[in-house]
């Protein structure tokens, strides 16, 4: 088991003619994904590697069967990419784009809200399911099928926690990053309880940062609903108020948002959260007990 | 981006949004030609700096004299104001912005920004202007109203009802409840159109003739939105930015400075977050955040040095890469290259992981270059800091 994705996902990557969206949907396709289609206006008819090309996803949705996208538009085409694969019927759209406006995605994330279609991201190197299916800019390899679910707003962090879980001989079951924008399509509570419900998941690991309070309020679902154990790690314990570290949403404003109040709230609910990133995987195998 | 008070107050006049006349100037002959032109009974002299709290700096003079207008101006132009928000260091004032002072009778706060939970615009007010409203949200919670802004419908009037009659202001004052609706009507369009990602009103004063002016004006924008605006790009001022970020945001490196001694190069924000942490666990202060991101190749980090080198303060530079499609072995040549061309004598510690990791590390080290090489993101904070602290005492 797993969540959200598994090796029977069929999926269409939009902007799949561009630099990173070939490069990105061959990897894909190599790590065992069913890529079955791409989209970019205009080309229909070509191929990418044996994928064909369509000019609309509804095109390639009635084509393909596909229920999945991954997005690689730029910015300013972006929501409207995320638009259209929803009212194609997309049921899950994974957007690694970074830079979308936010206002753009106000919009974006009230559409979606009537709808039954479910964002991961944008600003996110995407889901992947160990040995089955990645959809997603993360590097395959460092990834085992095993027992730990991981979600995250970062991307490389992640990558970093991952190696840890595969080298211990743990390995992960699905790993979700959510992305690193003010506003996302899917936070930590819904995958947390996806994770609870999920038998192969024996243990979380949730990598959060500064800025907003998706944290402190994870952490209530937390302690009302999680009875696997979660071990938690906040990046940006060093950052200065005001500025916005890298990610658009990693920002302490007005005093809120600290690393320092999201560990508090976490531990208060029994969450297991790492000083030193690099105890991540041991924290992790303590608490299967070894 | 930030922008000044006086561009906020010309975007809100844009809008239809009060605001006292007023006019930007940077020299007292300016001053007194406006002063002039203006004629009022109380004029208020406000500097110019991307920071809150310039009252408190003295950096806003109220007088009834026109005559001393030129005066006030010559005092406070080149000043440099101390605020909590500038540091210690302080910023050079450089334009003051003159204007009509106003009778005030009552002072109101109001702001509006994108909630993230809700993922909805929403507006911030409250009967408590002219204070921080973090103090107000801590202390007095319940003279802090909210009110959210469906964006598929946009602003309605019910939304500016809600807020006007939870703030009391028919009993205040009748006059202006109407125009304060309009206003954050107003206030709304130009929040979604311009794609800010604050506007803040702090004071909204009840004039003593029973008008609503913004008597103060904050706006900051979205940076991933600029691309559509030329007119807001316009308004961005170099002298309110630190030097060393403008070079990095040119080379396309996220790049923010701090007070430390340990450099740091990472690919990928939360893991250069992290990195920073690690250098404090390991008993030492970093420098900085550099998110070279998930392309780095020789160009980005010879760029990166050049940035890190700038910083007087750097006694030791850590670059952290965890390699995803990015392959080490090729962050490792363009470390060589990069240090070679650049020039390095400080202490560089290199640690690479993921991608090629084990190929990247023999290539370093048989660079003879002096670099260390770790694989451990602990061993190499912790090398990194005692080579800072071996350097010092030798």
């Amino acid at each position: 088991m797993s969540i959200l994705v598994n090796k029977s996902t069929r999926v269409v990557v939009q902007g799949i003619t561009g630099k990173e969206g070939s490069f990105h949907a061959t990897q894909c396709q190599a790590y065992g994904t069913q890529v079955v289609a791409g989209v970019t206006p205009g080309k229909a008819g070509q191929e990418v590697e044996g994928i064909p090309v369509f000019h609309t996803v509804r095109d390639a949705v009635k084509e393909t069967e596909a229920t999945t996208s991954l997005i690689f538009v730029p910015p300013p085409f972006a929501a409207d990419a995320i638009l259209e694969a929803a009212n194609a019927g997309i049921w899950l759209v994974v957007c690694i784009t970074e830079g979308i406006p936010v206002n753009d995605m106000v919009r974006v994330k009230r559409a979606l809200a009537s709808t039954q279609t479910r964002l991961i991201g944008p600003n996110c190197p995407g889901i992947i399911t160990a040995d089955e299916c990645k959809i997603g800019i993360m590097p395959g390899f460092i990834h085992k099928k095993g027992k730990v679910g991981v979600i995250s707003r970062s991307g490389t962090l992640t990558y970093e926690a991952v190696n840890q879980l595969t080298n211990l001989g743990l390995g992960e079951t699905t790993c979700v990053g959510i992305g690193g924008d003010p506003i996302i399509g899917t936070g930590y509570i819904d995958l947390l309880q996806m994770f609870e419900h999920d038998e192969e998941t024996k243990a979380v690991v949730m990598i959060g940062e500064i800025g907003g309070d998706a944290e402190e309020k994870a952490a209530v679902f937390i302690k009302r609903e999680m009875t696997k154990p979660v071990i938690g790690f906040i990046a940006g314990m060093t950052a200065p108020p005001g500025r916005r570290m890298g990610h658009a949403g990693a920002i302490i404003t007005g005093g809120q948002g600290t690393a320092k109040e999201k560990i508090a709230a976490l531990e208060a609910a029994g969450v297991q959260v790492v000083r030193n990133p690099a105890e991540i995987g041991e924290t992790v195998q303590a608490a299967l007990g070894g | 981006m930030n922008i000044h008070e006086f561009q906020a107050k010309q975007l809100f006049a844009q809008f239809g949004v009060p605001v006292p006349r007023g006019k930007d100037v940077k020299t007292p002959r300016a001053a007194e030609k406006w002063a002039a032109a203006l004629d009022v009974p109380v004029y208020v002299v406000k500097a110019q700096i991307h920071a809150g709290g310039r009252g408190k700096a003295g950096g806003v003079k109220i007088t009834k004299q026109r005559e001393e207008v030129p005066a006030l101006t010559r005092e406070l132009i080149g000043k440099t104001l101390v605020t909590h928000q500038t540091g210690p260091k302080g910023r050079k004032v450089r334009r003051l912005l003159i204007e009509e002072g106003a009778g005030i009778d009552k002072e109101l706060y109001l702001s509006l920004l994108v909630d993230r939970d809700s993922g909805c615009p929403t507006f911030l007010a409250s009967t408590e202007g002219g204070m921080e409203i973090e103090e107000v949200a801590e202390k007095t919670p319940e003279k802090l109203f909210r009110e959210t802004i469906d964006p598929a419908v946009g602003f309605h009037p019910y939304n500016g009802r809600n807020l006007a009659f939870a703030l009391g202001l028919p009993s205040l004052e009748k006059a202006v409840v109407t125009p304060f609706i309009q206003m954050l009507g107003n206030l709304y369009r130009l929040f979604m159109e311009k794609n800010a990602s604050l506007v803040e009103i702090n004071p909204l004063v009840i004039t003593t003739d029973k008008q609503l002016i913004a008597l103060d004006g904050k706006v900051t924008f979205d940076d991933n939105a600029l691309y559509k605006h030329q007119d807001v790009q316009a308004f961005r001022d170099l002298h309110e930015e630190e030097p060393l970020e403008i070079e990095a945001g040119a080379n396309n490196l996220n790049y923010v400075k701090l007070d430390g001694d340990i450099g740091c190069m990472v690919n990928g924000a939360g893991l250069a977050m992290a990195t920073m942490d690690v250098i404090k666990l390991a008993g030492a202060e970093p420098a900085n955040f550099l998110d070279v991101g998930g392309g780095a190749t020789k160009e980005t980090v010879a760029a990166g040095f050049r940035i890190l080198l700038k910083d007087r303060k750097v006694k030791g530079i850590f670059i952290n890469i965890f390699g995803g499609i990015v392959r080490c072995e090729r962050i490792a040549n363009g470390v060589i290259e990069a240090s070679k061309e650049v020039g390095i004598t400080l202490p560089v510690v290199v640690r690479l992981q993921g991608t090629n990791a084990e190929e990247g590390r023999k290539i370093l080290l048989e660079s003879g270059l002096k670099v260390d090489v770790a694989t451990d993101l602990w061993e190499a904070a912790q090398k990194i800091v005692a080579m800072k602290r071996k350097r010092k005492r030798g």
